[in-house]
């Protein structure tokens, strides 16, 4: 398009053509570039800083530079080394990949159900999964605490069955905080995987049957590389927010079983240690960008050519 | 899967069968396939197909033909395995594999769709059989690169899927099948996305492949021209049933009945409306000659003749007066309607041998030959 012309008078219409494109496109995407530098990127770079700095007499981050912040989570204090942080690091690790696997073990299977549905059920069948979060998070979680609560029919089910001790009920526990991350997770997970379900080419199943692969191979081979990029981006929209979540731990684990968001907020609001807050925050932070370098990776060694954009 | 998974010959097999096709044909037992009292029922008032018996010789070029909806796909699927049949019997290479899942199977199919793995490469979609059979890996590579070489997409195999054109996809898809040395080469309708002229290419490609591999293959089409090109035997399908067998020229020239004339593309078709020692009476006239039993009479365009409307000729032996009511031209031929007296259409085709054509509204003679009259039963 450039090459209209030859003559100087042209060239120059196309430079300034382009220098009006460049305008028109900083139009439009300033405000959304601003507001991201405004609430994200300062904010962020702010939080940074002050996991640097040491913590004043009122939990306000003041100089000079230190890491202290980042020992004290390591584990040492005044009183010498203690695992407790560490342990809630990993407890929400642990939290957060349980509870993703438990909801793509039941969201795989939903979708592929919904997918082959009659079309005219569909929409409602997407309802009735989606219809639960336009409730608020603190409601249904505080919903679960009498779902699970010592004496509710579940708790005492279990009780009968011996597995827990009869005064004890489900909640609080860690369990609950799993049931509460699975339940108010299910939905980021079926949607997506809903939406590549919906598209998927049965053809590729026939011929992988059909060049001898048997249906768990075909599913490896010709279901699985289909659903990946669903399924990568339901993990993303799931682990993500249950790894820093504060809601469902703080009122269903009855402060048992703190995740490393409760530990965060904590510092700002109760313990007042903003460094040692902050320096929690950061290294969420970090953790949540290894973990996609890890999704991201596993995406590629699964899905071949499949370009998984996360 | 025996065939292919024999790494033990160091000199490839594909190799020296496809430098020498009469070797292919003396190694390879190609399988023939008999289908006995075959049915598929999807929903007790959907029957895709209603007691199919049909019987293809090992190495033949075996087309299904009909319209769309007939089942020649479901009875494609079911020779896949791709289907469970609902009843009847199914035998490819002489071995009853109506109960053996399509994975057990050594009949490979070329799907209308490609269905081509998008997240693998040519070669590795190429190569994905022989890995199912657990073949070793450089075995795999020199096989899929001679398939690749046969069919003519060697130049490919690094490319993604989504790089390809049509065309090429249809070469993957078949070179995926082939690279397997399957008994049977199923074809669902392998050519539909294509345009014409890489349609006509493959058309006289896949014959070339099938005569020098001496394999088996059953190809499904809706269309009765490519039909008649490729095959040795074709078997027109229509509600489920089979309507004929028989070669292409047997079908063209003596339908068996008024659907296998249709679909071949006959128009003259006219009812019997009575019979003597001398030949028969139609609606618009009579036709003398000896003609065969049955209740309708199909007129073969190619075999009238057309000329100018002289006394001479027109009380000639079955010859009508005839009135030009459309002229198409196709170059090799033209192709007129005639309206007869009575207003029946009759379609001529005359051979363009560098004569002037008769203009619509022209009156005309149409003179009919017997020999390309056929009487059969509706």
């Amino acid at each position: 398009m450039p090459d209209v012309g030859t003559s100087s008078a042209s060239a120059a219409g196309a430079s300034r053509a382009a220098r009006t494109r460049t305008l028109h496109l900083l139009a439009v995407i300033s405000p959304g570039v601003l507001w991201i530098v405004i609430f994200l990127v300062l904010p962020s770079a702010y939080l940074m800083t002050i996991a640097f700095m040491s913590n004043g007499p009122y939990g306000l981050p003041q100089m000079p530079w230190t890491l202290d912040a980042f020992k004290q989570l390591a584990g040492y204090g005044f009183l010498g080394w203690s695992p407790g942080n560490l342990y809630t690091l990993l407890r929400s690790l642990w939290q957060t990949v349980l509870a993703t696997g438990l909801v793509i073990a039941m969201a795989y299977p939903m979708a592929y159900y919904i997918s082959t549905a009659p079309a005219r059920l569909r929409p409602l069948m997407l309802l009735a999964v989606v219809v639960p979060s336009w409730t608020n998070q603190v409601i249904r979680a505080i919903g679960w605490m009498n779902i699970l609560s010592p004496g509710s029919p579940i708790s005492d089910g279990v009780a009968a069955l011996g597995l827990i001790s009869p005064q004890m009920g489900l909640f609080p526990s860690k369990f609950a905080v799993v049931v509460g991350l699975v339940y108010n997770f299910l939905p980021f997970m079926v949607l997506p995987l809903y939406a590549v379900f919906e598209k998927l080419d049965w053809g590729q199943i026939d011929a992988a049957r059909d060049l001898g692969a048997g249906p768990l191979r075909s599913f490896r081979h010709a279901v699985l590389p289909q659903t990946l990029p669903g399924l990568l981006a339901g993990t993303v929209l799931v682990s993500i927010p249950a790894f820093g979540m504060y809601v469902i731990p703080e009122l269903l684990g009855g402060g048992k079983s703190m995740m490393l968001g409760n530990l965060v907020a904590r510092q700002f609001a109760e313990a007042s240690n903003w460094p040692l807050g902050a320096a929690g925050a950061l290294i969420m932070i970090v953790a949540t960008l290894g973990g996609l370098v890890v999704l991201r990776r596993l995406g590629r060694k699964l899905g071949g050519d499949t370009q998984v954009v996360l | 899967m025996t065939v292919s998974s024999t790494p033990s010959k160091p000199t490839s097999q594909a190799e020296g069968v496809r430098a020498d096709p009469p070797d292919e044909t003396a190694r390879r037992a190609a399988a023939g396939i008999e289908l006995q009292g075959l049915s598929k029922h999807f929903a007790p008032d959907a029957i895709a197909l209603d007691g199919v018996d049909l019987s293809i010789p090992a190495g033949e070029f075996f087309t299904l033909l009909g319209p769309s909806g007939c089942g020649k796909t479901t009875l494609l699927r079911l020779i896949a395995g791709l289907e469970a049949t609902t009843s009847g019997t199914v035998e490819i290479g002489g071995r009853a594999v109506t109960e053996a899942p399509a994975h057990k199977r050594n009949v490979n199919t070329v799907f209308q769709s490609y269905a081509l793995f998008d997240h693998l490469n040519v070669a590795d979609n190429i190569g994905f059989g022989l890995r199912m059979q657990r073949v070793a890996r450089a075995e795999i590579t020199r096989r899929v690169a001679e398939t690749a070489a046969f069919i003519k997409i060697d130049n490919l195999l690094g490319r993604r899927v989504d790089q390809l054109s049509g065309g090429q996809r249809q070469r993957v898809a078949l070179a995926r099948a082939l690279v397997n040395e399957p008994d049977v080469l199923l074809l669902d309708e392998p050519l539909s996305a294509l345009d014409a002229g890489l349609r006509s290419d493959l058309q006289l490609e896949l014959m070339r492949i099938q005569r020098r591999l001496g394999m088996t293959f059953v190809f499904v089409t809706h269309d009765q021209q490519e039909a008649m090109v490729m095959s040795d035997r074709v078997a027109v399908l229509d509600a489920g049933r089979i309507q004929q067998v028989g070669s292409p020229q047997a079908l063209y020239e003596h339908p068996e009945n008024l659907f296998v004339a249709r679909f071949m593309g006959h128009e003259n078709l006219f009812e019997i409306v009575d019979r003597d020692e001398a030949g028969v009476v139609l609606s618009f006239g009579r036709l003398n000659g000896r003609f065969t039993a049955g209740t309708h009479l199909l007129i073969r365009p190619e075999t009238m003749t057309v000329t100018r409307d002289d006394e001479s000729v027109a009380t000639a032996d079955n010859t009508l007066r005839a009135r030009v009511a459309e002229r198409v031209y196709r170059g090799h031929v033209a192709e007129y309607g005639l309206t007869l007296a009575d207003g029946t259409v009759l379609v001529a085709t005359c051979n363009n041998l560098g004569e002037p054509m008769f203009d619509v509204g022209t009156e005309v003679c149409v003179s009919i030959r017997t020999s390309g009259v056929v009487a059969f039963h509706a």
